[in-house]
Parts: C-alpha cells; sequence; structure tokens
C-alpha cells in the first residue's frame, strides 16, 4: 500500500480517536430524537433494562472513572479500537470468502 | 434512533431480524465481490469514525438531542455493501460493549440504520447523482441531502415497526408525525456533517471516494 493511504488511514483514525475521545465529552446530554417521542407518547416506561447495562463500558462510559468527561472520553477510545478490531476481522473474513469463491467458480 | 429492548414486539422484532440478516447476507455476497487489501482498512476506519461521530450528540431542540447515523457517508466513501456492514460492526459493538441498542432489538437497528439508512440513502444519492451535473459541489450537495433524508426514511422504518408492534399503545400517527418532525431537525446536521465530510475528502484523496461520479470539470491544477 502506498505511503499516501497510510497517511489517509492515520489522520482519518487520529480524527475518529479526537472525536470519540474529546468531542464526545462535550455531547449533549439530553434524550434523542427517539427517547424524546417515546417519553412524549408515553412508551418509555416500556423500554427493558438492557442485558448488559452493568457492563464495564455501558452507557458510553467506564466503570470505576468518576470524572465523567475522562470516562466518556476514554469508553470513546476504546469504542474506536473495538470498532476498528470488529470491523478488520469481519471485513478480512469476507475477503477470504470472496477468494474462496473465486476459486472455486472461475470466471 | 437506537431502539431499546420492550418499544417493539419479539415477534416484530424477528421479522425484522431477519429482513436485516437478509441485507447484511446480500451485503456480504456484493462485498466478497471486489473487496482487496486496499479497502479493508478504508472500510475499517469508516466504521470507526461513524462510532465516534455517533457518540457525539448535538441539540436539535429544547430538552432534545440527535446524533449523527453515518449510513449515506459510509455508502458514498465505501461504496453500499460495505458501507450497510460498516453500520452493522458499529450497531453490534453499540450493543454488545455499551449497551447502547437493546440485544432482541439490534436486528431492528441493523434494519433501520444499515439497510434502510444506509442501502436506501445510497439509492436517494444515486438518484441524484443521476441528475446533477458530475462536479464536485453537487456531488457534495447530492451526498448531504441523501443523507438527511436517510435519516428521516430510517425514522420512518421505526414507525412502520412501531405501528405493527409497538408497546405502549400511542396512536401511530401522532409518533409518525413527532418521528419526522424531530428526525428533519436531524436530519440537517447528519446532511451538514456528511457534506462536509464528503467535501474534505473529495478535496483531499478524491480517489478514495467510492461512489464519486466521474467528475465532467477536473479539480484545479
Amino acid at each position: 500500500m502506498d505511503r499516501r493511504l497510510w497517511w489517509f488511514l492515520g489522520s482519518g483514525l487520529a480524527v475518529a480517536l479526537i472525536v470519540a475521545g474529546v468531542l464526545s465529552g462535550f455531547a449533549a446530554s439530553d434524550p434523542d430524537g427517539l427517547e424524546r417521542v417515546a417519553i412524549d407518547e408515553g412508551f418509555d416506561e416500556t423500554a427493558d433494562e438492557h442485558p448488559l447495562a452493568d457492563s464495564p463500558l455501558a452507557d458510553y462510559a467506564v466503570e470505576g472513572v468518576e470524572d465523567e468527561r475522562l470516562s466518556t472520553g476514554l469508553a470513546g477510545v476504546i469504542g474506536v479500537a473495538i470498532t476498528v478490531v470488529v470491523a478488520g476481522g469481519f471485513f478480512y473474513g469476507i475477503r477470504l470468502y470472496g477468494k474462496a469463491r473465486r476459486s472455486r467458480e472461475p470466471t | 434512533m437506537h431502539i431499546p429492548d420492550g418499544f417493539i414486539n419479539l415477534p416484530t422484532s424477528a421479522g425484522f431480524g431477519a429482513a436485516a440478516i437478509g441485507g447484511v447476507w446480500y451485503s456480504i455476497r456484493r462485498a466478497a465481490r471486489f473487496l482487496d487489501d486496499r479497502r479493508i482498512p478504508l472500510a475499517g476506519l469508516v466504521a470507526a469514525f461513524v462510532f465516534a461521530a455517533q457518540m457525539v450528540n448535538f441539540p436539535v431542540a429544547v430538552g432534545t438531542t440527535g446524533h449523527f447515523l453515518g449510513g449515506v457517508l459510509a455508502a458514498v466513501l465505501v461504496g453500499p455493501w460495505l458501507g450497510a456492514l460498516a453500520l452493522t460492526v458499529v450497531l453490534v459493538v453499540q450493543g454488545v460493549f455499551f449497551a447502547d441498542g437493546g440485544l432482541s432489538a439490534l436486528g431492528l437497528n441493523v434494519f433501520n440504520m444499515a439497510v434502510v439508512g444506509t442501502l436506501g440513502g445510497w439509492l436517494l444519492y444515486r438518484g441524484l447523482i443521476a441528475l446533477l451535473p458530475k462536479t464536485r459541489p453537487a456531488t457534495v450537495a447530492a451526498a448531504g441531502v441523501a443523507a438527511g433524508v436517510a435519516v428521516a426514511l430510517a425514522a420512518m422504518a421505526f414507525v412502520l415497526e412501531y405501528a405493527i408492534g409497538g408497546a405502549g399503545g400511542a396512536s401511530v400517527g401522532t409518533v409518525a408525525a413527532a418521528m419526522g418532525g424531530v428526525h428533519a431537525l436531524i436530519g440537517i446536521g447528519e446532511g451538514l456533517i456528511t457534506a462536509l465530510v464528503v467535501g474534505a475528502v473529495l478535496a483531499t484523496r478524491p480517489d478514495l471516494v467510492a461512489e464519486a461520479p466521474k467528475m465532467e470539470v477536473m479539480a484545479h491544477g
């Protein structure tokens, strides 16, 4: 891969980390559009608690980190890392699948 | 926009979950035809950026916020199939690690945001591109408009799900009006962010915009 592509990937990842790690701490905290509609129309109470609500990263906060902005930012950085790994593995798997298919049915 | 468990009953969630699996499987089949070593990191970056941007809620009305969805942005940058799969990865990561979006509702969320919001939004984008001149500003505008409308489409997909199997007995008409109204506002933010990012990538690395039309007028220089 050419060096310019790595530059692009590196700067893109840096932007994602800044957005998830810093900007996220300044995000508005009011209910989002769907939550607002659910509250106004009276069906917000029908939501069940998330089965993984006790997980260490639930609601974009790192368990045990008191400072709210730091906790959100840390969760964001971890989330970007998880997303890169899961997406990378998934797409690599699809590539292998595509290769296998192409070698089975040459066109 | 992420549906928690409980809003939509299980049979309806299962039905839309099956539709979501169909959409994801079709996207995998299409992506497998062309995916190469170069596109894997790009698609991974798009997923990471969408995850990051979705964290930043912006106010749209008193006491109400919205956040970026990113389906059309992903589709324009890496194509509809990898774009829909990138959104799917983001939704799975959010549901499994961050308790954002229910687990029985995961299929609903993938259907609304990865299938309707990404593939549906991409169809809109393609329609606009066909009508507009093949220039950079027109491409940026098409991406922005399609992204904004895609948010409203995803909101309407929720209304459909609520009409079929929603809990709490709210009137479908008022839910539709409320969802449409607030997501029209969120769509404006979506359109602006999408236009900004597509514009920035077109200005620096136009070759990395998978769905850019062949430009009639070349960029300066």
